[in-house]
């Protein structure tokens, strides 16, 4: 009985794949007066957070664009999946999305899904434009390109940018030696301090098995006199060290990167612990920017809460895809490899102005597919970002 | 029909059990290659080769050696760096990236293997709750100390840090190979069905004539009673060992198959932690101990229900939970076992009703 069950799903789950399978071909036909966005991040898991911000984002943006008539008058049609924030399962959701007849992909969401999506998309020339991977590898491919900063800008922006304003001559940093993100930072950040006469005095690592507890990394810091702590972790582990360092009587100045970004938002947190705190990211909801202003109040109506950088490179990697597809003249018809060809032909010409982008200084995007613009820094002051 | 009669029952179910895998390959490879496939479906033919090949290899640690083990993703993660660090190395020195790969797959079994032995001396002292504790711990140890190493390569040779990457002190031309968390990244996709299926029969075989060996009574013996087993002068340390061994090397396999179909390798305890290794005890536990094919339907099914519950969109995780209680209530509850024997469809056509489960 059992093994007939067995047998009996198996063939269930053959027969499912198979009509899957069939229902993509006719969508495929079906769907040549609308262009396919794709793309994917963790929606469940423990990232679910960004994945979540990058589909509501991204959403937004796609919604605008529909309203306002389409990509040359082409409507878009979008497509979202669950990767987990996990490689394999990256592959799977970049599979489904090519069933579905993706054109063009605004994804993935983190570092490691995005390397091995990168893999997939570069075999079979699909144009993929990551609004959140920030590692150098995800763009090693040409058809790759970044929305936000590669983690050695951000940590070599971050060196540059203490050493410019004076900030401190004494550095501590805490990182996360198991997150690719947090070290690909501080691997870029030690070297250009060196380079700048930065001293730093204290490296403290975490893992993300034993990330609740810093006192041994502040008390590190502070026996050893450092008056700036770098932070390139996530905002999640910055509201531990803030409240730790605060008990320990322990105020230096503290400075980090955009994964701090969304610090205020947290849930029982006290934003006076925050206060003084810098970060280099390149979104801030307060800006006073129309566009910010805008995306914001939208992002708010839609799912009554405050949207982060992740939201915000989505809905401006939405708009790159729009702009490099208007001025290559996509059309409906064709097919994602030309699509791919036109717009990466595309990408290194054109310069976007973003709410992710300091105004006046659009983004453009080198032979690598990095993009380059000027990162905006901004300090916590009464519970709020501000620019500095 | 006659020969089958004649056959001896454990060859009957064995030989069930490989015609099952070789059907599904046949039957998978004809639609891949005539084009009826989904690229969801093509893109999960080696994952699912790579987890069926996990579930039988740790069945022969729980099922038939009867000690429950919960680090068998650190033995995967072994043969998934092992082979890809070799792999990254030989880039240019091998060619062929057939033989390369072979040798790949070689490496990760025997490193898995051997450190299968080192854990195995001490640990396999322990029973029971304990030995469970000391693998769980074994399999993060794995893990962090992976997420800790920088190996780099120049024309001095190799450079080791254990603290970040710029104490690896390199030339301008080296190239770093393992970089912490970052991994291993840029690994050529060289695993395939065929070579995942074949890895797959290589296993059953391993598998399921150790099990019907001298060797395998002896390791089953020590399962159904450990004292009985040694007053006959069955050597304990020995035999268990050898399973676990055993085990290990084939979960290195699997690993070097996962390693190879992906451009990024990290550690993350997703992948190659804690979750994994429950997650492969759970295809063991509910496609029955020692009972291999059901470990490898339960592996695919596994795998594949939340792959093809996509189509749900945000509850696709809550609804695979329900799910697998649901199919663990129903495999395995006596309640339900009890009426489905009662209803069984072999019940009407046979008289006898032949219990299946172990």
């Amino acid at each position: 009985m059992k093994k007939f069950l067995s047998m009996s799903l198996i063939v269930a789950m053959t027969v499912a794949t198979l009509t899957g399978c069939g229902g993509g071909s006719t969508e495929e036909k079906g769907g040549a007066d609308t262009l396919k966005i794709g793309s994917m991040g963790p929606i469940t898991g423990g990232a679910a957070y960004y994945g979540t911000e990058v589909k509501q984002g991204a959403q937004i943006a796609i919604d605008e664009i529909n309203e306002a008539g389409g990509i040359n008058g082409i409507k878009v049609e979008f497509n979202f999946q669950d990767d987990e924030a996990d490689a394999e399962k990256a592959v799977n959701a970049y599979n489904t999305l090519k069933d579905w007849g993706v054109q063009m992909i605004v994804g993935a969401t983190t570092s490691d899904a995005t390397i091995s999506l990168a893999a997939e998309t570069a075999n079979d020339n699909v144009f993929q434009i990551t609004p959140s991977g920030s590692s150098v590898d995800c763009v090693t491919n040409p058809n790759a390109f970044q929305v936000c900063f590669s983690d050695p800008n951000q940590g070599i922006a971050s060196a540059q940018y203490i050493a410019e304003n004076k900030l401190a001559s004494k550095v501590a940093v805490i990182y996360d030696s198991s997150s690719s993100y947090s070290s690909g930072i501080y691997e870029n950040f030690a070297k250009k301090a060196k380079a700048e006469g930065i001293d730093i005095v204290a490296t403290g690592s975490f893992t993300a098995d034993n990330n609740t507890d810093f006192s041994v990394q502040l008390q590190d810091a502070k026996n050893n006199g450092a008056e700036l702590v770098f932070l390139p972790v996530y905002y999640q582990q910055a509201c531990i060290i803030l409240k730790q360092a605060a008990d320990m009587q322990y105020a230096p100045t503290f400075f980090g990167c955009d994964g701090l970004d969304g610090i205020l938002g947290v849930d029982g947190f006290d934003t006076a612990l925050a206060e003084g705190v810098m970060l280099l990211t390149p979104f801030a909801a307060d800006d006073m920017a129309q566009a910010t202003q805008d995306f914001v109040a939208k992002y708010e109506e839609a799912y009554k809460a405050t949207p982060s950088q992740f939201a915000a490179d989505a809905y401006d990697a939405v708009y790159v895809v729009k702009a490099a597809a208007e001025k290559a003249g996509i059309t409906a018809d064709m097919s994602a490899s030309d699509i791919c060809d036109a717009l990466v032909e595309q990408m290194k010409t054109i310069e976007v102005e973003g709410i992710t982008s300091v105004e006046g200084v659009p983004m453009k995007w080198d032979e690598n597919g990095m993009v380059d613009k000027a990162p905006k820094a901004v300090i916590i002051t009464d519970g709020a970002y501000k620019a500095m | 029909m006659k020969f089958m009669k004649n056959m001896n029952k454990t060859t009957k179910q064995n030989m069930m059990t490989y015609a099952m895998v070789i059907v599904a390959y046949i039957v998978f490879q004809t639609l891949s290659v005539t084009g009826n496939l989904s690229s969801l479906m093509q893109g999960l033919l080696v994952p699912l080769c790579t987890y069926s090949i996990l579930a039988v290899s740790l069945n022969l640690t729980v099922g038939v050696l009867g000690e429950l083990s919960l680090g068998h993703a650190g033995f995967m993660c072994i043969g998934a760096f092992s082979s890809a660090f070799f792999t990254a190395c030989m880039k240019d020195t091998i060619t062929n990236d057939l033989l390369r790969f072979i040798i790949a797959l070689l490496i990760s079994a025997v490193c898995a293997g051997i450190f299968g032995i080192l854990i195995g001396i001490p640990v396999l002292r322990l029973r029971g709750d304990y030995l469970a504790i000391v693998t769980l711990a074994f399999g993060e140890i794995i893990k962090n100390i992976i997420n800790a190493m920088y190996v780099g390569l120049d024309e001095n040779g190799f450079h080791f840090s254990m603290k970040d990457s710029m104490s690896l002190n390199m030339t301008e031309n080296g190239r770093i190979i393992i970089k912490g968390a970052q991994g291993i990244t840029g690994t050529a996709r060289q695993s395939n069905f065929t070579i995942g299926i074949i890895l797959l029969l290589l296993t059953l075989v391993v598998v399921l004539n150790l099990m019907n060996s001298r060797s395998g009574r002896a390791i089953m013996s020590i399962r159904d009673n450990r004292i009985a087993a040694e007053s006959v002068g069955i050597d304990i340390t020995k035999y268990k060992i050898m399973a676990f061994a055993i085990s290990a090397s084939l979960a290195g396999l699997a690993g070097c198959l996962y390693a190879h179909n992906l451009s990024s390798l990290t550690a993350l305890p997703k992948n190659f932690g804690y979750n994994m290794s429950i997650m492969i005890l759970v295809y063991v536990v509910l496609g029955g101990m020692a009972n291999m094919r059901g470990s490898i339907i339960a592996a695919v099914a596994l795998t594949m229900i939340p792959e093809l519950l996509r189509g749900i969109g945000e509850y696709r995780m809550l609804i695979y939970a329900i799910i697998m209680i649901v199919m663990m209530i129903f495999n395995w509850s006596p309640k339900v076992k009890e009426w489905r024997e009662a209803h069984s469809l072999k019940g009407a056509f046979h008289k006898k009703n032949v219990k299946e489960a172990k």
